[in-house]
């Protein structure tokens, strides 16, 4: 894409990477132009997002030690900066150990299947004004196309393990993420209503003004926040966090689907997962949060990519938060959730936005919609609370 | 309502995740190798030879009877025996030993060692900081590198220290009364017998 030369210098820093990569393009034979484009492009993708995976471990592990009132790791380097390098080191020092009953082509591919597929996600998710890899007219399908492959791979490793717990782990894995995938879809369908396309740029796109200071996000409307919310919590489920770590339930099936897998596969499972995690929230910043958009309509000179950066953290750190306060659900909550409060939410959730979407802009359409957002929930959530009281535990013995 | 436990639980998290970088005392794991926590006075871990005075060769309370070496579950004692004899802890000549190697890898720390020594001779020690690079003679302490001065047993496990220096005092005390005794014995029984024995040899020929 050729473009028009920046006028200002908040638009040069804007734009910096993509003028250093068309800079980089141009010093290259003609016909290898695009794919060498494309080939930067990936390369800068892997090495920003696999550092921040590294970033995000050790802050993640800091902050669970703060919520617990622990310091966290703060031996390795200046306040234990420097953690991921050596559980880098470590687990390129361990050995692989390959279980002899297991199948060993499926058992080797799985985490590299993982790895791919996550990654292959950032492929249309635009991470700054004309940061998007590729603008597909149908991104956000591929994009949910791509996140079912982790699916795949997750079972792929249960199954090749050859081992009870990766099965249980596995089959847990499997039920959990299809039965969150519906309403994860379904809440961003909404969006997809109200933008009137699938591409992820035209989505930002149609979030991009502004009614005085305030932006045009889609989370600023009720059936919008409802969506978000719904579609965090489906994420959360889909990337197997706490508290919906059924899967990997380090109590009772000690790793789940990963049991087997030590040394460098067993990084890249992690790796894949918080991949996968970044990936969706970027999605639910692009469907819900205005992309790249800056939040304050007199915030625009700061460059677009560090917006979308600072919603990614702000997110990581509320699923870190979320991860030091919820203990873990049992299978038949987690199953309950998905089909009795999720799924009727976000089904009514559409409505809501077709309601929206007919009705003249006024206090008229906030009203009805918030009445339509709310009352479900209150209604739903009592349904799902009914017949769960709080008791005192009586311990026969122990007293 | 639905999810109000949630936002209780993440307010008391938050409480928590905040009030640790402000309020010192909710932090309360303790920095080993900068800070560390008193020991307590019972705190034992692998055991020394006691010496008293500054020579610590010449002043080992170890006799060299090897009851510890024989009562050590984990054998992880090893005694030579000297030839020659010297003076021990209470004055009375004794065997010393020429070799006295404990393991520190074997040694399980049960104490049975200092229960079942009759001289004072060797204690429990609360270092516990005994981690090496040199697994084999780094592991193997000799009598040189065991033995410790009585001084070091007074500070570390001061009420222990004090019975045990009361039992030797009493001991030597024994022992002087009775070479003091004998001394005197042999006095009394040397100068009367010059003044007394030709009377009363005569008086009983």
């Amino acid at each position: 894409m050729i473009l028009a030369p920046p006028n200002t210098a908040a638009e040069t820093a804007d734009q910096i990477f993509v003028i250093l990569r068309d800079w980089i393009v141009r010093h290259v034979p003609g016909g290898l132009q695009p794919i060498f484009s494309d080939l930067i492009s990936v390369v800068a993708i892997l090495a920003v997002f696999a550092s921040l995976f590294a970033i995000t471990t050790v802050l993640e592990r800091k902050g669970l030690g703060r919520i617990q009132n622990r310091y966290g790791p703060n031996r390795v380097g200046p306040f234990g900066l420097l953690q991921p390098l050596a559980d880098g080191i470590k687990a390129l020092t361990k050995e692989n150990i390959v279980p002899l009953a297991a199948d060993q082509t499926v058992y080797v591919l799985a985490p590299v299947v993982l790895v791919v597929a996550a990654f292959s996600m950032y492929a249309v998710l635009p991470i700054g004004r004309n940061m998007a890899l590729t603008n597909l007219d149908a991104g956000v399908l591929f994009f949910f196309a791509a996140s079912s492959v982790m699916e795949l791979s997750v079972f792929m490793a249960g199954w090749s393990s050859r081992n009870k717990y990766s099965l249980l782990g596995a089959m847990r894995a499997i039920a959990q993420m299809i039965s969150y995938e519906v309403p994860l879809i379904l809440a961003s369908v909404t969006v997809i209503m109200a933008a009137g396309s699938l591409s992820t740029v035209t989505i930002v796109e149609k979030q991009a003004g502004y009614t005085g200071i305030l932006p045009h996000w889609f989370i600023l409307t009720p059936w919008g926040f409802a969506g978000f919310v719904l579609f965090m919590i489906a994420t959360i489920a889909e990337s197997n966090r706490s508290p919906f770590d059924l899967p990997e339930g380090e109590s009772e099936i000690i790793a789940g689907y990963f049991t087997e897998y030590s040394g460098f596969k067993f990084a890249l499972f992690f790796l894949g997962e918080y991949i996968g995690l970044f990936a969706m929230s970027g999605l639910g910043i692009t469907l819900f949060l205005g992309g790249w958009g800056a939040p304050l309509s007199f915030l625009t000179w700061v460059p677009s990519y560090i917006w979308f950066f600072a919603k990614l953290l702000t997110l990581i750190a509320v699923f870190i938060w979320l991860r030091g306060t919820l203990p873990r659900l049992r299978m038949d909550q987690l199953m309950n959730f998905a089909w009795k409060f999720m799924l009727p939410m976000a089904l009514i959730n559409l409505v809501t936005v077709g309601v929206w979407e007919f009705l003249p802009h006024g206090v008229l359409r906030w009203l009805v919609c918030s009445v339509m957002v709310v009352v479900p929930y209150v209604l739903l959530g009592r349904g799902l609370m009914q017949g769960w009281k709080v008791e005192r535990r009586v311990y026969k013995f122990a007293e | 309502m639905l999810g109000e436990g949630i936002a209780k639980g993440l307010v008391e998290t938050a409480r928590n995740f905040f009030g640790s970088y402000f309020i010192k005392d909710r932090l309360t794991t303790v920095q080993y190798p900068e800070e560390r926590l008193p020991q307590a006075e019972a705190a034992r871990n692998f055991p020394f030879l006691v010496y008293d005075g500054d020579d610590w060769l010449a002043g080992l309370r170890c006799v060299s009877c090897q009851i510890c070496e024989k009562e050590c579950p984990p054998k992880c004692i090893y005694i030579e025996k000297s030839k020659d004899k010297k003076p021990d802890a209470i004055g009375k000549p004794q065997f010393y030993p020429t070799v006295f190697n404990i393991d520190v890898s074997v040694c399980m720390s049960c104490q049975i060692c200092v229960e079942v020594c009759p001289f004072e001779a060797i204690k429990m020690d609360n270092d516990f900081e005994l981690s090496t690079d040199d697994r084999f003679c780094g592991l193997l302490w000799d009598r040189h590198r065991l033995a410790l001065p009585n001084s070091h047993y007074q500070k570390i496990h001061p009420t222990d220290a004090a019975v045990s220096d009361a039992i030797l005092a009493e001991d030597k005390a024994k022992v002087d009364a009775k070479a003091k005794a004998a001394v005197e014995n042999k006095a009394s029984a040397a100068t009367p017998s010059v003044a007394h024995v030709d009377p009363g040899g005569s008086s009983t020929q």
